[in-house]
């Protein structure tokens, strides 16, 4: 261990920490948006709706995460549909794909939690709307999801954690984030132990400030009288 | 597709072996650090429950990827000043080693909660019965922590199969870096990519299936 290399590599791998975070941010809220819809459409009553929501599920959870962000970058290229279509824009960036990939990764994972979350919401909470005369629409956002979402809160901390984690595959479609940033350091320096001991450093920082993040917001929509956060 | 995909046929399953492989190597290398080290976590003053509470947290918030790269590069400047000559650590080496640290921060907080959940009593019982202490951890302890880890341990190997296709950027010719070389041989990258997914995912099935199998069978035992 070199101090030297040490703090000199510091502000090189810092160069990549914003768009670690523009990933890691993009990502994440692209699936928490991707994953209510998937989730209430693998329970929907027609077949037609929840057979593909399933399929995706099982698909995207059984492979690995590098094969789909091929799929999306190399894959979808090749094809001259996509290639001619209003998605180019987004799916010629490496950038766009890693999002994307990321983003509809962790709303397969997302969408199976929210299920069960959703589930777990008793049957009579459902009735007692609907006899209050709430519509569908009202039952769904004011009564589910506030506790659905309570239920998962804690498990939404970790989601993010794992997105920032993923977002380290994007260096494998050439976007400079973090550990492309440090590879290509320890490719000039030969310094891999300073290099990348800098950079799990920087995202170890990120994964204890998305906890302490998702703690507080714990904190803060707790329930008062219902102990912890399940309801 | 299908005679886009004949040619390259051989190589997919041999990469998928290699897979397995690496997989395989990595899960079992965790479990068995996992396995020796759990019972440390329930010792109040042992120091190395610190030191294995700070490795999990590093490892949780550190990309896998990393880890790889750290493996892959750091072995071969380590095991070059140890031996005093150029030291290459191969890709398939480097992987299990990584895969297999990494997958033993997970496993060991899997067995730690399983540990937790068995009750006093046993371990009370055991000493009662004129068990050694490696006798009750052995014959008392393993089996029924095991067994309640048994659905951890299935969703943490599902993890560490579709993990070892980043083993494939450092250059190790597994199902994923077979198909990135057939992709780049045919200008067929879609077609080989979904075949390289459709098998991932026909192997988490089946893994899957089995799990659950060996859970039905062993559920049984606990009343």
């Amino acid at each position: 261990m070199s101090y030297e290399i040490l703090m000199a590599a510091i502000p090189i791998v810092w160069d990549g920490l914003w768009l670690t975070l523009v990933i890691t941010l993009s990502a994440f809220v692209l699936g928490q948006v991707v994953a209510l819809p998937l989730a209430m459409a693998a329970d929907a009553r027609s077949r037609f709706v929840s057979a593909p929501a399933r399929a995706y599920i099982f698909f995207v959870r059984g492979s690995p995460m590098l094969v789909q962000l091929f799929i999306i970058y190399y894959g979808l290229g090749s094809l001259e549909a996509v290639r001619d279509s209003i998605f180019w824009p987004i799916l010629k960036e490496p950038l766009g794909c890693a999002i994307l990939a990321v983003g509809l990764n962790s709303a397969a994972y997302m969408g199976a939690l929210l299920r069960g979350a959703i589930s777990q919401v008793p049957d009579g909470q459902g009735e007692a709307a609907r006899t209050l005369g709430l519509s569908p629409w009202q039952t769904l956002t004011r009564v589910t999801l506030p506790q659905a979402y309570r239920y998962v809160l804690p498990v939404l901390g970790n989601e993010i954690t794992l997105v920032m984690k993923a977002s380290s595959l994007a260096s494998a479609v050439t976007v400079v984030e973090m550990t492309g940033a440090a590879r290509a350091l320890v490719a000039r320096t030969y310094a891999p132990f300073e290099v990348f001991t800098v950079a799990g450093a920087l995202y170890l920082m990120l994964a204890l400030g998305f906890a302490a993040l998702f703690r507080a917001i714990e904190r803060k929509t707790a329930i008062p009288g219902l102990s912890g956060n399940d309801a | 597709m299908f005679d886009v995909i004949a040619p390259y046929a051989t190589q997919l399953l041999l990469g998928l072996l290699l897979t397995l492989k690496v997989a395989l190597g990595s899960f079992v290398l965790g479990l068995v650090l996992a396995v020796l080290c759990a019972p440390l976590t329930q010792s109040r003053r042992n120091p190395l429950r610190k030191v294995l509470d700070l490795y999990v947290t590093v490892i949780r918030g550190v990309p896998e990827l990393l880890v790889i790269f750290l493996i892959f590069y750091g072995g071969t400047i380590v095991l070059t000043k140890l031996s005093g000559s150029y030291f290459e650590v191969d890709a398939l080496t480097a992987g299990i080693v990584a895969l297999g640290a990494v997958a033993f921060a997970y496993l060991l907080e899997i067995l730690r909660a399983a540990l937790q959940s068995i009750p006093a009593g046993q371990r009370e019982a055991a000493l009662v019965l004129g068990l050694s202490r490696r006798q009750m951890f052995v014959h008392v302890i393993l089996p029924q922590m095991l067994q309640r880890a048994l659905p951890g341990l299935g969703n943490q190997w599902l993890i560490v199969l579709k993990e070892s296709a980043l083993v494939s950027i450092v250059g190790l010719e597994e199902l994923m870096r077979k198909s990135v070389i057939a992709a780049g041989a045919t200008h067929h990258p879609l077609t080989f990519y979904l075949s390289a997914a459709c098998l991932y995912v026909a192997v988490s099935a089946l893994s899957s299936a089995i799990f659950a199998q060996a859970e039905q069978r062993l559920t049984p035992v606990q009343r």
